[in-house]
């Protein structure tokens, strides 16, 4: 099994495989969303994991990005003598990748890896056999309330991601680079676009789905003791980041093509 | 001849190439208690989660109440798990749920009885389990294992079922407290009139809860027999089992 064009085999198989597996999880996961019937309790609770308590993680990465932002632009703008347009390009950045992408990426690990060791734990010790045993779908009552309260709360958080970014530009603006306050805010508000906004909202909904369903999906499959559950969380929390990352590449190019 | 309440016909199961259960055959009756022996790895839990839906069999047939549940999906296999409880072996409790919560799962989310109503019929039922009140309002990692078995027990026995699997309930807890949960296994399968599939390696408990004793040795039941036959059943691998021996036919696990 030493033969070259065997391993290329073996792992390209074995991609394919693992695609169609999440593939189809996720499709499972999804319909049971959709469909009654709907432990409204546990969405709520999650709502509150995944949404609410993230708030301070999220909030505080974006600070930071939109601060390290400013600065960059104003040091790369000087050099054409376009420092006048920190503030466009910063709210521009956060509010169509930045925002979307730092919210995924923290959520992945704070959320993903958290399903994942949560429902990986679950596995191990029985209790998903005992949901079925006593007639409650793992699928409705665990995997779907944490897919729909990614998916709704999200946007939520890319909204205030977007505007807590947009202030770390322009603290680091007014109190570092000398901008003055209101002309700031007033470029930042008449620059965005309507669709600038939307862009980041389209992109947190698809990654509040891969987010939850890769927990899910790592968990579901996570391997007896403290090993198994371990490896459960690492792989969803990689897993989620990377497809985070590649999706709003796949999306961003579909929204310039698409003119949004 | 009454149809049995649960029958497994040729189940065969394999992982891998690992051929686990190799045509296993069982009938229970109602309110029958089977108790089925076995060393560990013979098959004991894959034919348990094969019986219960949990697992599909790769060959045979399972038969709950003279229906075909083998591949049963949706509805048919709803009916068919309301009419059956299971204890864990490690008792499977929801640690995120209180004890009550646990007790009334199945009563709150699946029959859509009101928690106010839920909570009564849990506490009820705890104390039929010995626990008091006190203790409904506690999550399972604030009580002890021995009690814990019981919250699984409560919870395996709220909607009156049919028939309940015991995953070695005794594994794990002191004899004092194992002893204590064979006299309320017995209590609740004579109570509510249910059949009782128990899988064990307990021979202590095993002789106690049984009607009938049955060996899985090698993904097949090798022997069957009343529970009081089983000490001099004239079968080499089920002396071996119950006296104890490392040398005999069966070869020691290790």
């Amino acid at each position: 099994m030493t033969n070259p064009l065997q391993i290329i085999g073996r792992v390209t198989l074995g991609l394919f495989a693992e695609i169609g597996r999440l593939s189809v999880f996720a499709g499972r996961v999804a319909t049971a969303a959709v469909t009654p019937r709907w432990y409204m309790g546990e969405i709520v609770r999650q709502m509150v994991r995944i949404g609410f308590y993230s708030l301070p993680v999220v909030g505080l990465s974006a600070v930071f990005i939109g601060a390290a932002l400013a600065l960059n632009i104003y040091e790369g703008g000087s050099r054409y003598g376009a420092e006048q347009f920190v503030p466009n390009i910063v709210v521009l950045g956060i509010s169509r990748e930045l925002g979307a992408v730092i919210t995924g990426l923290m959520l992945a690990g704070r959320v993903s890896a958290g399903i994942a060791a949560e429902i990986g734990a679950m596995r191990v010790t029985e209790q998903i056999d005992a949901l079925e045993t006593l007639s409650a779908s793992p699928d409705r009552y665990l995997y779907a309330p944490r897919f729909l309260a990614a998916v709704a709360t999200l946007p939520l958080l890319v909204v205030a991601a977007n505007i807590i970014g947009v202030m770390g530009g322009w603290l680091v603006s007014v109190y570092g680079l000398g901008f003055d306050s209101t002309v700031y805010l007033r470029n930042t508000v008449d620059f965005v676009t309507r669709d600038d906004i939307l862009v980041g909202l389209i992109k947190a909904v698809l990654f509040g789905g891969i987010i939850a369903v890769m927990g899910c999906y790592q968990g579901d499959r996570s391997q007896a003791g403290a090993t198994g559950v371990g490896r459960a969380a690492t792989l969803s929390m990689v897993g989620a980041a990377v497809l985070v990352l590649a999706f709003n590449y796949v999306l961003s190019t579909l929204f310039v093509e698409i003119g949004l | 001849m009454k149809t049995p309440l649960l029958k497994l016909d040729g189940v065969e199961k394999a992982f891998g190439g690992k051929r686990v259960l190799r045509g296993v055959s069982l009938d229970v009756a109602r309110g029958q208690s089977l108790v089925v022996i076995g060393g560990s790895g013979s098959g004991k839990s894959v034919m348990l989660k094969n019986a219960l839906g949990l697992m599909t069999p790769d060959q045979g047939k399972i038969f709950f109440d003279g229906e075909d549940v083998t591949n049963a999906t949706g509805r048919a296999r709803e009916t068919m798990r309301a009419r059956i409880g299971m204890l864990f072996q490690s008792g499977a409790l929801f640690d995120s749920l209180t004890v009550w919560e646990n007790t009334a799962f199945r009563l709150i989310n699946s029959e859509g009885m009101s928690r106010r109503d839920a909570k009564e019929r849990a506490i009820e039922t705890l104390k039929k389990v010995r626990l008091g009140a006190d203790v409904a309002g506690l999550y399972p990692a604030e009580i002890s294992g021995g009690m814990q078995k019981r919250v699984a027990l409560a919870r395996a026995i709220t909607s009156e079922p049919d028939l309940i699997f015991f995953d070695e309930p005794t594994t794990g807890l002191d004899p004092i407290t194992a002893d204590a949960i064979n006299d309320l296994i017995l209590e609740m399968v004579r109570g509510l009139g249910a059949a009782a599939v128990t899988i064990t390696h307990d021979m202590a408990s095993a002789r106690k809860i049984a009607d009938e004793i049955a060996m899985l040795f090698e993904g097949k039941i090798i022997w069957r027999g009343p529970a009081a036959d089983v000490m001099n059943s004239g079968n080499a691998y089920v002396d071996q089992f119950v006296s104890g021996r490392a040398d005999g036919p069966i070869q020691p696990a290790i």
